[in-house]
């Protein structure tokens, strides 16, 4: 069994199909080692039986994780936040549905920042999620339980959001692959929204080809989000080994000083192996992508101001404060709420307000524009932007908590893809004194399938060793 | 909490460095419009389900202190 | 520039406009597929979106933007090439995700006119939920409990913003009315003020007569019929004008009429700020009207009361103050219609002064006729009875008594209680013996005195008990006294 259990998801699915494995035997054995997490990265691990996939499910009966964002009915569905707690919908998200229907069973589901607000797995009411490389280091966020789990080995691949780098991110800090989809490919139905133009959801795998495959089975217009599309072509699994042709782009802006040199190392080496394969290397400048954390720093949490207004202690979740309408309203977000999640309705609200509006939410939309302008310019020259996902690697619990302002700014080559929408995946490239380094590919809106192609060929000759010391 | 917010608005405030007079702001990076939906009914919620997350239930309904008082 | 004199002595002139919300009469919801509730048991019209559960998103519905565009078109406006929805951010138990989608600086429509006064904005929402006061489950920590029914919340509304062009209490109740029938016309809402498909805040304000500037507005809410609109607004128009008298200044507020006291009492503040911290609803697209929409739209509008007034003046010959109360009036112009189609004989301008004066005196305060016992087509051969001289105009309207109260045929009825018009040759005779009878009256009108026919009139119409046509008898009499 434990070799089963180091293989891919769609290896692991292969396996079912090949009668080498029941999906009730794979379940169980997921289960048993999800339900011994000492990572900290499961806040639920199912119960039941899962139902017996169909015969031809593509996903085989695979059991799948679920970041605790997703909606998941009559399952305690919290964001990590103990404002939510106890609450289990009368529903479930389009994506997980879609999933599940393609034969992948909830396994459970995962700790991240509360909100999806963070960048390290820190922010959750429930406590930190650890990275199972070095236990004293943080997974990334804010999909940390997501990505810890996928890369400790106790579920064959995960879901997760993305929204300034919550996939990408975490990911590169824990030596997986974690692909964000163009905005609107995947339905945000059931999606505990925290920025709704940037939030999407995708998928965190132990390689490419399960990230397509997951990719493949979740996009597609949902009449229940207003705002998801057609994807304009299928989902191709990869299989070229080579880059011949393929343009790539390096902007000297996310490239630059912030870059630690271990990560400068590995990304180095990703670009020789890139020229290797045939692939063209040049620069492109995106000019307005410094000003990428600013802008979104402005527009999430003006969002998020909005989209937690919800939460008063009126339909659903804890309800505190024993005096007025006003106190409880006060009552249950002081206490439900955790410092990061304030900080951020502080910042919107401020953003939003009469006579600030236009200073901030106003040119933060404008800088967005800026930012997407930037892309479309640079994708006339090239196929796809190669960067480093994280300027640095895993940093240790507690580093960064006590400066907010270092925590965002660690975003800033990930924060320019959501804003202007287009797709990014980021795949291992190396270590660095022993942690993994991410590298990180953006496209053109819709692009996935080249993205993909492109990751699956380096990620071939990379050949990382993606495993850490797998005992959980 | 109040320091912390501080430095990161000083830090926010470097987009008032740039020029963005004539630039259009972006609200939707989606480029569609009409996205209708037809006016058919769809089954609601049986009134214990829509019930029970509530903190406070009372008469069929969520209960709160009375806005006002 | 300061008016003249101190401003005890000045005149104020009223500046009032009014803010229309009207439900629809869709099948399901603005934003969810949850049917109407139409006084369903609390909570039982609720689904995850229209409760404001997390990861939810709303979805438009079609037919509410149809209804919103035949609306404006009504209303005569521009249509938005691009409308976007807002959100309104504001806590209250009645608003379940802490914001309301609305529409703010780029509305469905703008710039249109009804009747006299013009049309600022019409725009797409969704309605709250209702509060209601805790009966039985008493109170709450020792106060006051409200129970949050969310059947209503999410019902689609359009929002109608008139400009300040409304100068009288009246003009406002005239006006609202013909936004009704407007709006009734089209058929997307019931427009029961009563029921609430049909709420009317009123803006009002005075300004020194002839000024060009705008005071201080107060805003009077949730008056439920146009009755009290025009009485809480004339109540608003004295309060202020004394303050101002009085050389103090209005202050902005909302205020409450109550129509049996007739006091105007201050609302608290709905929201815990009036900062609605508008941006651009993220999980919907913008609205672009298709020609197609448009002209579906357009062709789904039947005659308007405007339109309707002007084809009874020009088709009907009727005088402008007489077609515009048949059409703004829709119930009045059907009835008159229906009349008027029944009976190929009857004269247009004759029926429609019977149905606006006489029938109308006859039914109860804003009936509707065709609720009457007045079958539309025994108005009409009792008016072309009338016309063909066949009875009397008095006995015309002991006709319609009888009909107002228990209905019937009109041609039965004159035969019955022999309301006929007398014929020649009854008449002929009654005019001798009354000449017999007031042989003295016969000589003043020989001897010059002309006010004295009237007697000997007089006595023929009382032996026929007004079956005789007034005129004619007149005319019959100076024959013989001449002859």
């Amino acid at each position: 069994m434990s070799e089963l259990l180091e293989l891919s998801g769609a290896r692991a699915a292969d396996a079912v199909r090949a009668g080498e494995v029941s999906p009730a035997e794979l379940f169980a054995a997921y289960r048993e080692r999800a339900r011994a997490d000492e990572l900290n990265a499961f806040l639920w691990v199912a119960d039941g039986e899962p139902a017996e996939p169909r015969p031809d499910a593509p996903l085989a009966g695979v059991p799948l994780a679920v970041k605790d964002l997703f909606c998941v009915e009559g399952v305690p569905s919290m964001a990590a936040s103990r404002i939510l707690e106890g609450y289990r919908p009368p529903y479930t998200a389009t994506a997980v549905r879609r999933l599940t229907a393609a034969g992948a069973p909830v396994l459970g589901k995962t700790n991240m920042d509360e909100f999806a607000m963070g960048s390290s797995n820190e922010n959750s009411g429930f406590g930190p999620v650890r990275n199972p490389w070095d236990r004293e280091r943080v997974p990334g966020g804010s999909s940390g339980g997501s990505a810890a789990a996928v890369a400790a080995g106790l579920a064959p691949w995960a879901i997760g959001t993305d929204t300034g780098g919550s996939i990408r991110q975490p990911a590169s800090l824990c030596g997986i692959v974690g692909l964000k989809p163009t905005y609107g490919a995947v339905s945000r139905y059931g999606m505990i929204a925290f920025a709704s133009s940037l939030d999407q959801c995708g998928p965190l795998t132990r390689d490419v080809t399960d990230a397509a495959l997951l990719l493949r089975h979740m996009v597609g217009r949902d009449h229940c989000d207003s705002t998801s599309l057609d994807f304009p072509e299928p989902i191709e699994l990869p299989t070229a080994d080579r880059l011949d042709g393929v343009r790539f782009g390096v902007p000297p802006e996310l490239t630059g000083e912030g870059v630690e040199p271990g990560v400068r190392q590995v990304f180095d080496a990703a670009v020789a192996t890139v020229e290797e394969l045939g692939g063209g290397i040049e620069e492109v400048e995106l000019p307005h992508s410094p000003h990428g954390i600013s802008a979104y720093y402005v527009l999430a949490p003006a969002e998020a101001s909005s989209n937690l207004a919800r939460y008063d202690g009126v339909r659903f979740g804890p309800r505190e404060g024993d005096g007025d309408l006003l106190s409880i309203y006060e009552e249950t977000r002081a206490r439900g709420f955790g410092d990061e999640v304030k900080r951020r309705i502080m910042l919107g609200t401020y953003a939003l307000s009469s006579g600030y509006y236009e200073a901030y939410y106003g040119r933060a939309q404008r800088v967005r524009t800026k930012i997407a302008e930037d892309f479309a310019r640079a994708f006339e020259r090239v196929d796809l932007i190669l960067t480093p996902t994280s300027p640095t690697v895993a940093f240790r619990l507690g580093e960064r908590t006590g400066d907010p302002l270092a925590m965002y700014l660690s975003d800033y080559c990930t924060v320019p893809m959501p804003l202007a929408g287009i797709p990014a995946i980021s795949l291992p490239g190396g270590l660095s004194e022993g942690l993994p380094v991410g590298i990180q590919l953006a496209g053109p809106a819709f692009s996935e399938n080249r993205i993909l192609a492109a990751a699956y060929a380096l990620e071939q000759a990379i050949g990382f060793e993606g495993r850490p010391f797998d005992d959980p | 909490m109040s320091s912390e917010l501080s430095s990161i608005l000083d830090h926010i405030e470097k987009i008032e460095e740039l020029d963005l007079q004539d630039v259009p702001p972006t609200s939707h990076v989606v480029q569609v419009e009409n996205v209708l939906r037809e006016d058919d009914s769809r089954p609601s919620l049986p009134r214990e389900r829509a019930l029970e997350q509530a903190p406070d239930v009372a008469d069929g309904g969520f209960r709160v202190p009375s806005p006002g008082t | 520039m300061t008016p003249e004199g101190p401003a005890a002595e000045r005149r104020y002139e009223p500046v009032i406009g009014l803010e229309i919300h009207v439900q629809l009469r869709t099948r399901t919801k603005m934003f969810c597929g949850c049917a109407l509730s139409f006084g369903e048991e609390p909570n039982t019209r609720t689904c995850p979106i229209c409760l404001g559960h997390p990861g939810t998103l709303p979805a438009v519905n079609a037919e509410a933007v149809h209804f919103g565009l035949m609306i404006a078109l009504a209303l005569e406006c521009d249509l938005a090439e691009r409308s976007v929805f807002h959100r309104k951010n504001y806590f209250y138990p009645d608003l379940p995700k802490g914001y309301q989608i609305s529409q703010y600086d780029v509305p469905l429509a703008r710039n249109g006119v009804l009747g006299d006064v013009r049309i600022h904005r019409v725009h797409l929402e969704e309605d709250a939920a209702k509060l209601v006061h805790a009966g039985s489950s008493g109170r709450l920590h020792g106060a006051e409990a409200s129970v949050v029914d969310f059947n209503r919340g999410g019902t689609p509304l359009v929002e109608i913003v008139t400009e300040p062009d409304i100068r009288s209490a009246a003009e406002a109740a005239e006006w609202g009315r013909l936004l009704r029938a407007t709006l009734r016309a089209t058929g997307v809402s019931d427009v029961n003020m009563e029921e609430g498909s049909l709420r009317v805040d009123a803006n009002v304000s005075i300004r020194p007569a002839g000024e060009s500037t705008y005071g201080t507005k107060a805003e009077l809410k949730n008056m439920n019929s146009f009755r009290f609109l025009e009485r809480g607004i004339e109540a608003e128009l004295a309060r202020q004008e004394a303050i101002v008298r009085d050389g103090a200044e209005v202050e902005q507020e909302t205020l409450h009429f109550d129509p049996q006291t007739g006091a105007l009492t201050p609302l608290r503040s709905k929201e815990y700020a009036h900062d609605y911290r508008y941006f651009p609803e993220p999980d919907l697209v913008p609205v672009a009207p298709t020609e197609e929409m448009v002209s579906r739209a357009r062709g789904a509008l039947p005659e308007l009361p405007a339109a309707r007034a002007g084809r009874l003046e020009a088709d009907r010959g009727l005088p402008p103050e007489t077609a515009r109360l048949l059409a703004f009036r829709a119930e009045l112009g059907d009835y008159y219609e229906a009349a008027l189609a029944a009976d190929g004989d009857v004269d247009p301008r004759a029926l429609a002064s019977w149905v606006t004066n006489d029938l109308q005196a006859r039914l109860g305060d804003g009936e509707d006729p065709a609720r009457s016992s007045v079958e539309p087509a025994a108005l009409a051969r009792l008016v072309a009875m009338v016309g063909e001289r066949r009875i009397s105009q008095s006995a015309a309207k002991e006709v319609l008594d009888v009909l107002a109260a228990e209905g019937g045929d009109p041609e039965a009825i004159a035969s019955e209680r022999s309301l006929e018009m007398a014929g020649g040759d009854e008449i002929a005779q009654v005019v001798e013996r009354a000449l017999e009878q007031n042989a003295d009256a016969v000589e003043q009108v020989r001897a010059g005195n002309q006010k004295a026919i009237g007697a000997i009139v007089g006595a023929v119409m009382r032996e026929t008990k007004g079956r005789a046509d007034g005129g004619e008898v007149q005319r019959l009499i100076r024959e013989r006294i001449e002859a």
